[in-house]
């Protein structure tokens, strides 16, 4: 899951992360009213969409006037923001951070993930602040410096110093910035963070350590015990019908394509897609409706992939195991039913009860291709879908 | 012979007596020799109590001393589970068998610290579990689609792994980013056993467990090994279903997995229907 920027620097400084000050803004009004509360001579505001890059894209900008500060805020609140992050299709802006402006001496990096090798959490630091970190992988690897944390310890004062003085905190500077990082170890921690990325960590010109900008990630499986980070959820910022789908406990994401697929199981959904691709289509969704579908679950599911206007066809690949086919049979029949199909279905069924299953689609009296394995079943929607 | 489990492993059931528990315990007791095999149950509140005829314990270690069992299959709720995990570790069992889906990962990365330099053996968790056909079956995998043979199957999928059987003894590993056992801890497993002639290699998006495991293939696995790899047309950044099947920062895509695959010298197919295709031309 993930929260706003604003909304990370929130939880970051209960844990002793610094931050500018700043206010969360919903309207232009308020972002007056915030500028003038904090203060100038310098303001800076931001665009608070989910997405990085708002820089680039025009979503933060620097104000030297209450006068300017309003300005921005009437033209940043209600912009279409498009970045590298959100796709042509852009962000609308509805909320923004109104901030103290800072004096940067110096930018930096420091972020925090799970690695899986060392099965740790991985504390990452760069001189290169401002620029993405897996560009500085990419081209400038030796200035990442990472160190796994022991969870018993926790990340140690030797940890940090040796991350700090590498990525050229200054000598003044030190303690703050060995505070900082311990600080945002125990808010990865105890709030189950997944990723923690300050970028830029900024050295002022009278040496203050600040985070700039705050981006947490959390670990859904973790969020029974956060109700507080999940009252954070905007979700305005999320695909409509992927939220829809956690309603019913349907794991579904949006792609681009136009054949929709329905399957069981997140590995055989991922193959299920790269099948369709590798016979010349694109598919149009990812969608697990999990081990224990049901006839509603399914119904479900093709309503929602039907929402979808781009969907020209539909590929149910489903592996009866501990479900019979013929009880999925029966899900696939009356949601093609109820939703009154009428694009092209090629249904894969395999395991329990499968030729009872295939009997029970013949005898539906509806136009549905059965296939017999995977290939066969990518080759017939493909096929379908083009001669219409 | 097999790996890590055959018809003599006697199996504890954490979580015997829940919804899951009860239901796939049972299954796995009717399957093959499982009514040997499936000797315990643990929950502390019902201790003293049985499940159809088998025990139940307070504790792992207490059902261990009764039954003498050295496996266990977990079935308890995510928030619980890593807390069954340890205990079937401070247990000293063999081999812990997580099926549970949507365990914290905060909580697995201070099991699997807790588990260094213990014993015990960690598959999962949210994975299907293990099975050595014709002779016992741990987890929620159908029992009737494996057949006894000298393939070995390791993969982070469960439905996809169905794809690849037919003759085979599976390793379900789970989707988890942090977890037990890893592609190339179950390759050394089948490279070790007399009984296996080939593995076929399922992974998917995320980490780089399937690279790590070809470079080990290539130097020192003396079978043949065919993969494929799910997720080639997953978008980067979001999390497919599976909790570790995430392309993060350009890292983990699929077709970067199959070409380090390839250059170790493994057979792969983009088509998933053909694993079994691919694996016969290399036997």
């Amino acid at each position: 899951m993930n929260i706003h920027e604003y909304q990370g620097k929130e939880i970051l400084r209960k844990f002793g992360v610094v931050t500018p000050r700043g206010v969360a803004c919903f309207s232009v009004a308020e972002a007056d009213a915030a500028a003038r509360e904090l203060g100038g001579p310098v303001w800076v505001v931001k665009a608070q969409i989910h997405a990085g890059g708002r820089g680039k894209g025009g979503g933060v900008k620097v104000a030297k006037s209450l006068e300017e500060v309003h300005r921005h805020a009437t033209s940043i609140l209600g912009m279409t923001l498009v970045t590298h992050q959100t796709g042509a299709q852009g962000r609308l802006v509805k909320r923004l951070l109104v901030e103290e402006g800072a004096d940067i001496a110096k930018e930096l990096y420091v972020g925090m993930v799970v690695d899986r090798a060392t099965q740790r959490v991985t504390l990452i630091g760069s001189s290169e602040g401002g620029m993405e970190i897996e560009e500085v992988a990419a081209h400038a690897p030796e200035k990442l410096h990472k160190v796994a944390i022991d969870p018993v310890a926790g990340l140690t004062f030797a940890q940090a110093d040796g991350v700090a003085r590498k990525i050229g905190v200054p000598e003044g500077s030190l303690a703050q910035a060995i505070s900082f990082m311990q600080g945002l170890y125990r808010a990865f921690v105890e709030c189950d963070a997944s990723l923690a990325e300050i970028n830029p960590l900024i050295i002022t010109g009278d040496g203050r350590v600040l985070a700039l900008d705050a981006k947490l990630n959390f670990d859904s499986n973790a969020l029974f015990r956060h109700p507080e980070i999940v009252a954070l959820r905007d979700l305005d910022e999320e695909d409509p019908a992927e939220v829809e789908a956690s309603k019913f406990d349907l794991s579904y994401i949006s792609l681009g394509g136009n054949i929709g697929c329905l399957v069981n199981g997140a590995g055989l959904a991922m193959a299920t897609m790269d099948s369709i691709k590798l016979f010349g289509a694109e598919p149009a969704n990812f969608l697990d409706v999990g081990g224990g579908a049901t006839a509603q679950k399914v119904t479900e599911a093709f309503k929602l992939m039907l929402k979808n206007p781009a969907v020209k066809g539909i590929l149910v690949n489903i592996f009866g195991g501990i479900m019979r086919c013929d009880t999925i049979a029966e899900g696939v029949i009356a949601a093609a039913k109820e939703v009154k199909l009428a694009v092209p279905l090629v249904v894969r069924m395999k395991g329990t009860n499968e030729e009872l299953g295939r009997q029970k689609l013949r005898e539906s009296g509806l136009p549905i291709i059965s296939a017999d394995n995977m290939a066969d079943a990518a080759q017939k929607i493909v096929a379908a879908v083009a001669g219409t | 012979m097999s790996i890590l489990i055959d018809r003599h492993t006697k199996v504890m059931t954490q979580g015997i007596t829940g919804k899951t528990g009860a239901f796939h315990t049972r299954l796995c007791r009717d399957y093959a020799y499982g009514k040997d095999c499936f000797v315990a149950g643990v929950n502390p509140s019902k201790a003293g109590e049985n499940f159809e005829g088998i025990p139940i314990f307070r504790t792992a270690l207490e059902a261990k001393e009764a039954t003498g069992a050295t496996v266990s299959v977990i079935y308890v709720p995510p928030p619980y589970a890593a807390g069954a995990i340890d205990e079937a570790v401070d247990a000293e069992l063999d081999l812990v068998i997580c099926i549970t889906e949507g365990v914290p990962v905060r909580d697995m990365i201070a099991t699997r610290n807790r588990m260094r330099g213990k014993k015990t053996r960690l598959v999962g968790p949210n994975c299907p579990g293990v099975i050595t056909p014709d002779e016992i079956k741990i987890g929620i995998m159908p029992g009737h689609i494996h057949k006894k043979g000298r393939i070995g199957v390791v993969s982070r999928s469960g439905t996809l792994t169905y794809e690849a059987v037919g003759q085979f003894s599976c390793v379900g590993i789970g989707g988890d980013p942090v977890n037990g056992l890893k592609h190339i801890d179950v390759m050394r497993l089948f490279n070790d056993d007399p009984d296996t002639d080939a593995v076929i290699m399922v992974g998917e998006i995320g980490g780089d467990d399937e690279e790590t495991c070809a470079r080990w293939i290539k130097h020192h696995m003396k079978k043949p090994v065919v993969g494929f790899i799910a997720g080639v047309t997953a978008p980067p950044g979001k999390r497919m279903g599976h909790a570790g099947a995430i392309i993060s920062g350009g890292k983990g895509t699929a077709d970067e997995k199959l070409a380090v695959m390839e250059e170790c010298g493994i057979k792969v197919t983009r088509n998933p229907a053909e694993m079994a295709i691919l694996l016969k031309s290399v036997l």
